[in-house]
């Protein structure tokens, strides 16, 4: 031991006078850093409800709180962050799927109460709320799976027009399970949908591989599975909360999945209802969706029913409407095999008359109407008389019954609808040049937009905003479609109108016009008396909540009833029939003691 | 056998092994309960001590003040939901074992494979600093312990502008949450290189100042040369690792011996020390922290400025790996940790069981060492052999 070693350690000495190595404790507050995890704060605007936040956190730190009504896509739900559990881990910012939770910088926080560290960031207001510093969910670092697994489709796309088979070619069983594993379970989708399926469950059960569990799930409130998983107009992958920030689940592809992975559903599916409507017997006049839904529900209570429909086949606008390379017969006839099999009598090409419903009432316990929208709307221009000149309904349903359509070489489809762009494929598959005109903007168009997009990588043209002025004949049978170019106005709230360009006049020589700007309803079979009680002001049907019109033990739904026209609406109403009619001939109370 | 059984097992004898059970009681025999309120203990355990005058007879650890069922809990969440867990297994040096979770679950999963280059930057550049800053801590705690308070607020000093860093990088100075699966959770910020070197250049500049106070001084230099030797048969018995094991003049790093994320790139000493004893332990940390700064230096030179810092991710919610098990390490600044993990094809850790140093160093060596130690060694002693109770209790 050197004197060098004993004299070393007072060196410190050195610090009294010189410049400290140490820092004087701070008695200023000093901000965190830039990402520092500080209280939570949250965009309520921008948040969605899914409670992913909640999902994740490991401390179960966060509950989902009721602060608003219910919307489409927002559950009303805000999370509260309880400060006794919290670990800061920014773990519920980082999967945050709409990107309203973050984090401030701010730290310090000193309060007597134990019970203020519980709040709704965002709701309960703070100080930092607005704080700009702080940890932010960002690109890079994402713990949900933004993308979709692509669904194969039929390719070369100009192949397509050669050929009726379907263009969605399925999800393989890795490809579904993939998928349906970027579900986060929030349920949003449950909410959005018409019939409130159970969509996490039966997503859920897929990802595991349980397709029989999925399917059941699935046929607990979804008679016609298989069209929808093809089909449906999806007012749930809408809302899904993946889709916010990416693409959301694909929410119809995993039904049909799940769906196509039985070729006999009977075998699979449970059939333990109680058998409360023995003895009862109704009748579903039209045989669509709502009509099926309502006629399977309640046959497989053990009520009699018989489905009366006009065409030599059921399935409504499913059947005629929807082209078959989106929907095979095969699948349809699939369907309505099992409910024919489970107790369903379907009598088809019989149309119900008026004196013939009469009977009805009398015979039946009740009587369900969901005969659809099957008037077309007129065009409201000079020259729609014109030969050439046809409704894209009655098209359709031609087509569909085997009959040949004659559409020529050039067509024009007035409309931006899910009927117009059937109608334009159909066109191009027969072999013309198709043109869709359309009096709004893209994005307007109520149409499936995947679907406008399959369409124009068909080959199909699309002109909007634009007005039709009149058609006016040419020589060799050809039309000539003449239109105005629009302008978009927004004139009160609504959304914007389109407002014709004087002056300015397009020529469009076409052989054929399919008008396809909707359909309204056609109820002159009904009882005149009838018809007046239960029939409102635009020529549909009024129901009250349980699904009954004005007339006792007649109800009603579908396309007549909702102002959706889509498919899994008329579902949803044949739901509401059928609980509707339980409780109406009193045997519900059974389904309780069941 | 139930626990009421358990004190008649033969070797387990606690009851006969204290004093005060026998008929007869040593008179000169004192018992006494070094922490687990003490601040010479090293963290939350304790030490029952037999004595005589202030010689130590025996002894045995305590741990469980800290027990949180770690791997427990873990076997219940979602491997996501894991990842606020790990830090916890040492509060000090958080970032070992976030780094033995990814990685574990990673070579499982086959995520690893996709961890981008950045991210193994990243991944070893936060490990080095926190190597760093357990090291300057346990510098300054060694002659803490010995009554020095001068250099511990020297080094904490140190420390706490690197807890800067760590809280710019990661959001969060002590639990950094930082390496998370198929990369780390964000990049750097503009300017932290600049602000991370300035740092070290503040460290390296003040050490000779430290190195004045501690391994340079007189003092220091009675109070740890040739005391609480651990003998080098014990090395290879009870598997030591880290300082301990280099300080008997071992040349052993985990970071070498078994290289990973980007040390193989990387351009450092093992440094060792002769002696075993405290000094030679604090020898070796002392060298270690001119080791991680000169590592830390080159990553920041060598690191790619662009690209991504994480792979994309499965859902996190939903993630499951297929049936598997493994083994990964990393070297921690007390020495080799190791996760051994066994996935089931669920979406949960069928079972994970960390190997920490700690419990070598803290109960085994400790133990072993009590009898004949002077009191006044005990507290240098248990810092030297640097213990984080949460890791033996995890």
């Amino acid at each position: 031991m050197s004197l060098k070693n004993v004299i070393a350690p007072f060196s410190a000495w050195a610090r009294a006078v010189q410049k400290p190595f140490t820092v004087p404790e701070a008695d200023t507050f000093r901000p965190g850093a830039d990402r520092y995890r500080g209280w939570h704060i949250n965009d309520t605007k921008q948040c969605i409800g899914c409670g992913t936040c909640g999902d994740i956190c490991q401390n179960g730190a966060i509950d989902m709180m009721p602060v608003d009504d219910a919307t489409k896509g927002d559950s009303g739900l805000r999370p509260l962050v309880d400060y006794g559990r919290c670990c800061w881990c920014a773990l519920c910012v980082d999967v945050c799927p709409s990107g309203s939770l973050g984090m401030s910088n701010n730290y310090i926080w000193i309060d007597r109460d134990p019970d203020v560290f519980r709040y709704i960031p965002g709701v309960d207001k703070k100080e930092w709320d607005d704080d700009s510093k702080g940890w932010r969910k960002e690109e890079g670092f994402n713990l949900v799976d933004p993308d979709r697994v692509p669904m194969p489709m039929m390719m070369p796309e100009e192949d397509r027009v050669k050929t009726w088979a379907e263009v969605v070619l399925g999800y393989s069983e890795k490809e579904a399970r993939a998928e349906a594993a970027r579900c986060v379970e929030c349920g949003l989708c449950v909410a959005a949908c018409p019939v409130h399926m159970h969509i996490p469950e039966y997503i859920a059960a897929i990802r595991d591989g349980q397709y029989d569990v999925a399917v059941n799930q699935i046929y607990d409130n979804n008679a016609l599975p298989e069209m929808c998983g093809k089909v449906c107009t999806r007012h749930c992958e809408d809302v899904c909360s993946i889709g916010v920030n990416g693409d959301p689940l694909a929410i119809r592809w995993l039904k049909r999945f799940a769906t196509e992975q039985f070729s006999d559903l009977s075998a699979v599916l449970s059939h333990d209802q109680p058998q409360i409507g023995v003895g009862k017997s109704v009748a579903v006049i039209g045989g669509g969706p709502g009509g099926l839904t309502t006629a399977f529900y309640l046959a497989i209570r053990g009520f009699k029913v018989t489905v009366f429909e006009a065409l030599p086949q059921v399935g409504g606008a499913t059947f005629f409407g929807i082209p078959k390379y989106r929907f095979p017969l095969p699948s349809l006839e699939k369907q309505v095999k099992l409910m024919t099999d489970w107790g369903v009598e379907i009598k088809t090409n019989h149309k119900v008359e008026a004196d013939e419903f009469k009977q009805m009432q009398q015979d039946y316990d009740a009587i369900y109407v969901g005969t659809g929208l099957l008037k077309p709307s007129s065009l409201r221009a000079e020259g729609e008389d014109l030969p050439g000149v046809m409704p894209a309904i009655e098209m359709l349903i031609d087509h569909h019954l085997g009959k040949t359509v004659e559409v020529g070489e050039k067509v024009v489809v007035v409309g931006g609808g899910n009927v117009a762009i059937d109608a334009a494929r159909i066109s191009r598959r027969l072999g013309a040049d198709v043109t869709i005109a359309y009096r709004r903007r893209m994005e307007d168009m109520p149409a499936d937009h995947e679907e406008i997009e399959d369409s124009e990588s068909e080959g199909v043209h699309l002109i909007t905003q634009n007005i039709p002025l009149r058609v006016e004949q040419l020589p060799e049978g050809k039309l000539d479609f003449i239109w105005g170019p629009a302008e978009m106005v927004s004139e009160g709230g609504g959304r914007p109108r389109p407002k014709l360009v004087e002056g300015v006049e397009n020529h469009l020589a076409v052989d054929k016009v399919i008008v396809a700007i909707g359909q309204k309803p056609d109820l002159r079979w009904l009882p005149t008396d009838v018809a007046e009680k239960i029939t409102n002001s635009w020529g549909g049907i009024t129901c009250d909540e349980n699904g009954m019109t004005a007339a006792a033990g007649v109800f009603a739904g579908g396309d007549l009833v909702n102002d959706t026209a889509d498919a899994v609406s008329a579902m949803a109403d044949g739901l509401t029939a059928v609980d509707g009619i339980i409780n109406y001939l009193g045997v519900g109370s059974k389904t309780e003691e069941g | 056998m139930s626990v009421f059984d358990y004190n008649t097992q033969p070797g387990f004898d606690l009851i006969s092994e204290t004093p005060n059970a026998g008929t007869t009681v040593d008179p000169k025999e004192v018992q006494l309960w070094f922490g687990p309120q003490h601040p010479g203990i090293t963290g939350n355990m304790s030490v029952q001590l037999w004595m005589e005058g202030d010689s130590i007879k025996r002894g045995i650890t305590h741990v469980g003040y800290l027990h949180r069922g770690f791997e427990k809990l873990m076997e219940r969440r979602k491997f996501i939901q894991s990842f606020p867990i790990v830090c916890r297994m040492c509060v000090a040096e958080p970032d070992t074992t976030e780094y033995l979770l990814a990685s574990s679950l990673e070579e499982l999963s086959g995520l690893d494979k996709e961890v981008p280059e950045k991210a193994q930057w990243l991944r070893t550049l936060i490990m080095e600093m926190s190597r760093l800053q357990v090291t300057l801590m346990v510098l300054g705690g060694q002659v803490g312990t010995m009554g020095m308070g001068t250099a511990p607020n020297w080094t904490y000093t140190l420390r706490d502008f690197l807890l800067d860093s760590f809280e710019e990088l990661t959001g969060g100075r002590v639990y950094h949450m930082y390496i998370a699966y198929g990369g780390v959770r964000r990049d750097l910020t503009k300017g932290f290189a600049q602000r991370l070197e300035a740092t070290l250049d503040l460290i390296e500049e003040r050490l000779p100042y430290l190195d004045d106070l501690i391994l340079n001084s007189a003092v220091f230099q009675a109070r740890t040369k040739g005391v609480s030797v651990v003998p080098t048969e014990w090395a290879d018995e009870i598997g030591i690792t880290g300082p301990t094991l280099r300080a008997m003049g071992v040349a052993s790093d985990v970071r070498r011996d078994y290289p990973y994320l980007k040390y193989p790139e990387l351009d450092f000493d093992i440094c060792t020390a002769e002696g075993s004893d405290i000094y030679a332990r604090t020898k070796v940390r002392r060298d270690e922290i001119s080791q991680s700064i000169h590592i830390i230096r080159q990553i920041l030179q060598m690191m790619p400025h662009e690209g991504a810092y994480c792979a994309k991710l499965p859902n996190m919610l939903t993630w499951t790996i297929p049936a598997g098990m493994t083994y990964t390490r990393a070297e921690s600044s007390r020495g080799e940790m190791g996760f051994v993990m066994v996935t089931d094809g669920s979406d949960k850790i069928r079972r994970v069981h960390l190997r920490g140093p700690s419990y070598t160093n803290a109960v085994t060596i400790l133990e072993r060492m009590l009898p004949g130690m002077n009191i006044a060694d005990l507290s240098a002693t248990m810092v030297s052999l640097q213990t984080c109770p949460p890791e033996i209790e995890r």
